[in-house]
């Protein structure tokens, strides 16, 4: 039942459309296959699996726009899919900057960029079990000291999206994902700690193997025992990688193509500024093959591409989609997102900060006083200001040497001046999803603790 | 009125024998216990920026799902298609987390009502015509841009939902609910020469529409251009420990991140929580006695039934400071003989119960507001937050402010910069020194996520002093 989404399928819910009425309209169609194990102490806990499919429609009327969707794709469901889009959309304000891209922008062939692997969708529920419970086991047998455990999980995912617009556009393609993830718990008198570890990845070959996962997990939950609180000070910092990826994500949100045309954004009025320091690269592409992020077309049906966001420190081009580009008078740079419901939003493709030379070793060597960011919680950072407040954990720096653990602080700046307080980059970059970042050191920002 | 069971039967076409049969199936492998979840929900929303009307989006959100468990272990698979065919091969997918065979014909369910009837409303937000929801958003463009003429930019949203469930399950239990929902939310963004700060308001809960009045859509739009505003003149934020009040209603986020997620059943069960093993002992000053209430009516966080159709409740979490209970699911109190507290939520059809918070708030206490900003020589006062995180393992969490003011000897002085909050769990609430007489509940705009389901929240809290927590700013 759930092969029925075919991109004829679609083609004719945006031909109804216009016949009913639509100036224009795009069809997507998303079928998912899912599963899930999770296990804890050894035994499995929990098992899910599922076969999902839904449908979107966006249609125009006039220059107004409106969207919706439905999980059930029965004819009568798809009828008034149609006639609620279009009466909806009679109803909402003309907006000149809303339409579909034309024909010539669309993407003309599909690309094959090695985003399924048959491995994954033929891998055997009992592999997938035996997955999670090495990845679990590696993880506790590491040391004596991981006395519990939040459990283990694989997951699959096989999907495959297919998009019709009414300007001649349908294509499809199909996925698959597979992702390990464990969190051993590491205790030390009073204190218990948490360790998360995980990886991503659209083959099996690809995913780092579950004792290596289950080990770094373990080993992230031990270095955390008899963390303590430090005083009050400004000194630098770096950002271990995954915490690194955490501020890319972050920038990320004042570089897409709404927070701009919104003004909601510090970086508005910035193409061609100078607004970090020389040593930094960002780039999204859409077009690495086997990527997580990678796809054929985004979410409107243009071909994806790699698009240099800054250069040498100077932004060189917001991330964004047709709307957002045609609000900005600009070009679309292929990053629509586009789920059932809504219109399309902007969202990363394979977005990373191009690694550099320095080794995580020498960063933490050249650092007399500061600390080593390991881990960030909460959600502190204001696109409109810059301002940046998170909580933090992770290493106290003395005399180039990780000295002893540290929780309960937050770190605190102004995004400019993190950019441009960048002093090295390192070569450890990894993507373990759609976002990747290496070690960064950043010449100082304010710990808040005693 | 809506009835769920008929509902069902009639759009689509379950009757009462089939879901006897279902259940069958579900146990047909040796599990313990079975659930059946059928969902129906339609989504809508309506947004407003640049003064235009960009988009009227609706979802429909339709399927079922099948949880089994044998001891310890769930089985759980779903299906978007309603119709008797496709639920048995899901209850069959899901029966297989227990391996022996078993000999189970149906099993007999009997029709209950919900003990509660929190939210009747007369007009549900979704059917009303969009032309008055429009309206509401435009009046909020308006009465916002007229707060100060340096808010330059106005986004309004109307959002709303009504789900329709039915539940079945092998202890014999067949209950339904119709759980509506709407919230308006507010983003301002204020230009003074460059300087471009934001403010965001909103409310809402399990209402009808009418619950929008003149009073409430004046109030979310000056609070959202007035939060912009004050913003302007903000100072560098302190950093280090001090002493912090938390003004009344959504400052109860503390509570959400400082205790509720670390009370959650199932991480005290596995021995994950900072909270494991302390139940019985002081983990808040004496002032301090928190609620986890899912009965308020109209509420954002509350419901009839929670989703393995249990029937909400007040739990007390903490009385006096004292730690006294925890939220339960139906897969915990299996586990540990606990009495059920209707706290077991999900997200939807797709994704299996766990233990969630409904509505948790601080009971008032004995101080006025005045007093206790008086008592504060050096200090922070926050009275509105974005979000909030918790390490449920450390116990550390944090909460971040977005309208802050210092206290300087006694008195409110200057809006500070948006900063982080930090603190541990079990020891945050033993620094509660004065607890106010004004509590209130947030405006109902609250959503929780974890184990990456979202669910509906409230919070509350009276104004309280904490006397050292970490501020993190940059001076």
């Amino acid at each position: 039942m759930t092969m029925n989404l075919s991109i004829d399928f679609l083609s004719d819910i945006a031909d109804r459309s216009i016949k009913l009425g639509a100036t224009d309209a795009e069809a997507i169609g998303i079928e998912t296959t899912e599963f899930h194990v999770e296990v804890r102490l050894g035994q499995v806990e929990k098992l899910q699996e599922a076969a999902s499919r839904g449908i979107g429609l966006r249609v125009l009327y006039e220059g107004r726009q409106a969207s919706c969707s439905t999980s059930d794709v029965s004819s009568q469901a798809i009828n008034e899919l149609i006639s609620n889009a279009i009466e909806m959309a009679k109803r909402t304000s003309v907006d000149e900057d809303a339409l579909l891209p034309s024909r010539e922008e669309l993407a003309k062939e599909i690309i094959d960029l090695k985003l399924y692997d048959p491995a994954i969708s033929e891998l055997p529920t009992e592999r997938k079990i035996e997955m999670a419970l090495d990845c679990e086991m590696a993880a506790r047998a590491f040391d004596p000291r991981i006395a519990n455990s939040e459990g283990s999980a694989c997951s699959t995912t096989i999907g495959k999206l297919s998009l019709a617009t009414s300007a001649g556009f349908a294509g499809e393609y199909q996925g698959t994902l597979c992702g390990l993830i464990v969190a051993p718990i590491a205790r030390e008198g009073e204190q218990m700690q948490v360790g998360y570890w995980a990886d991503r990845h659209r083959s099996l070959a690809a995913l780092e193997s579950a004792e290596e996962i289950g080990k770094e997990a373990a080993r992230r939950a031990l270095r955390k025992l008899g963390a303590r609180k430090v005083p009050t000070q400004e000194v630098p910092i770096i950002f271990e990688s995954s915490a690194a990826e955490e501020l890319l994500s972050d920038f990320f949100e004042a570089v897409e193509g709404t927070s701009i045309f919104r003004r909601a954004s510090f970086l508005v009025g910035k193409l061609g500024e100078q607004i970090a320091a020389k040593e930094l690269n960002i780039i999204d592409d859409g077009q690495m093959p086997g990527a997580v992020g990678s796809r054929p077309f985004d979410g409107e049906g243009l071909v994806t591409r790699r698009t240099v966001v800054v250069q040498d420190g100077v932004l060189r081009s917001y991330l964004l989609n047709t709307y957002t580009a045609r609000k900005l008078g600009l070009n679309s740079t292929a990053n629509a997102a586009r789920g059932l419901a809504g219109a399309p939003g902007v969202g990363v493709s394979n977005f990373f900060i191009a690694p550099g030379v320095s080794t995580p070793d020498e960063m933490i060597a050249s650092v007399k006083n500061g600390f080593y960011v390991t881990e960030m919680i909460g959600f502190g950072f204001n696109p409109v200001t810059g301002d940046y407040s998170r909580g933090a954990a992770g290493w106290w720096i003395e005399n180039g040497r990780l000295a002893f653990p540290v929780e309960e602080v937050t770190i605190a700046g102004n995004f400019r001046e993190i950019l441009s307080g960048i002093e090295m980059i390192g070569n450890d970059m990894r993507f373990r999803g759609k976002i990747a970042a290496p070690t960064i050191k950043i010449k100082r920002m304010m710990v808040s603790g005693e | 009125m809506i009835e769920p069971l008929k509902f069902f039967t009639e759009k689509f076409n379950i009757a009462f024998s089939d879901l006897e049969a279902l259940l069958g199936i579900s146990l047909s492998k040796g599990g313990d216990y079975a659930d059946i979840y059928l969902e129906y929900t339609v989504v809508n929303s309506l947004n407003l920026e640049e003064q235009l009307v960009k988009s009227a989006n609706r979802s429909v959100r339709q399927g079922a799902g099948v949880r089994v468990i044998s001891g310890e272990r769930t089985g759980y698979a779903y299906c978007d298609e309603i119709v008797v065919d496709a639920i048995g091969k899901a209850a069959l997918t899901a029966a297989h987390i227990a391996n022996s065979q078993a000999e189970t014909g149906p099993i007999n369910v009997s029709a209950n009502n919900p003990a509660h009837d929190l939210y009747r409303v007369a007009h549900l937000p979704h059917d009303e015509p969009l032309e008055r929801k429009i309206e509401l958003l435009n009046r909020i463009d308006c009465t916002a841009r007229a707060y100060d003429r340096r808010v330059r930019e106005v986004q309004t949203s109307f959002a709303d939902e009504y789900k329709i469930v039915l539940i079945a399950t092998s202890e014999g239990l067949l209950i339904g609910d119709v759980q509506p929902l709407a919230r308006i939310r507010v983003m301002c963004i204020a230009d003074d020469d460059g300087n471009l700060q934001s403010g965001v308001s909103g409310g809402g809960g399990r209402v009808g529409f009418d619950f929008f009045n003149d009073r409430l859509i004046e109030h979310y739009a000056n609070e959202a251009a007035q939060q912009a505003i004050v913003q302007l003149d903000a100072r560098e934020a302190p950093a280090g420990t001090m002493e912090v009040v938390l003004g009344p209603g959504w400052p109860g986020i503390l509570l959400h991140e400082a205790v509720g997620h670390g009370l959650e059943a199932d991480f005290n069960r596995k021995g994950t929580s900072a909270f494991t093993g302390l139940l019985g002992q002081r983990v808040a000053s004496e002032l301090c006695t928190v609620i986890d209430e899912g009965t308020i009516p109209n509420r954002r966080g509350s419901l009839n039934i929670d989703d393995e159709g249990n029937p909400t409740s007040r739990t007390v979490l903490i009385e006096r400071g004292i730690l006294r209970g925890f939220l339960q699911d139906k897969l915990s109190t299996r586990l540990t003989g606990a009495q059920l507290t209707g706290n077991g939520r999900r997200e939807s059809y797709r994704r299996m119960p766990m233990p969630r918070m409904t509505n948790t708030y601080m009971l008032g206490g004995k101080s006025t507001q005045e007093e206790i900003i008086r008592s504060v020589k050096r200090g922070l006062y926050a009275v509105q937050f974005g979000g909030g995180q918790v390490d449920i393992t450390s116990g550390k969490f944090v909460f971040s402010a977005s309208e802050a003011y210092l206290i300087e000897e006694g008195k409110i002085g200057a809006p500070i910069k948006g900063a982080t909050l930090i603190g541990n769990g079990p020891k945050a609430l033993t620094k509660v020194v004065a607890v106010g007489n004004d509590l209130a509940l947030d405006e109902g705009v609250g959503t929780c996520g974890k184990d990456g389901q979202s669910v509906p929240v409230g919070v509350g809290l009276p104004t309280i002093k904490i006397s050292e927590m970490t501020v993190g700013g940059t001076k």
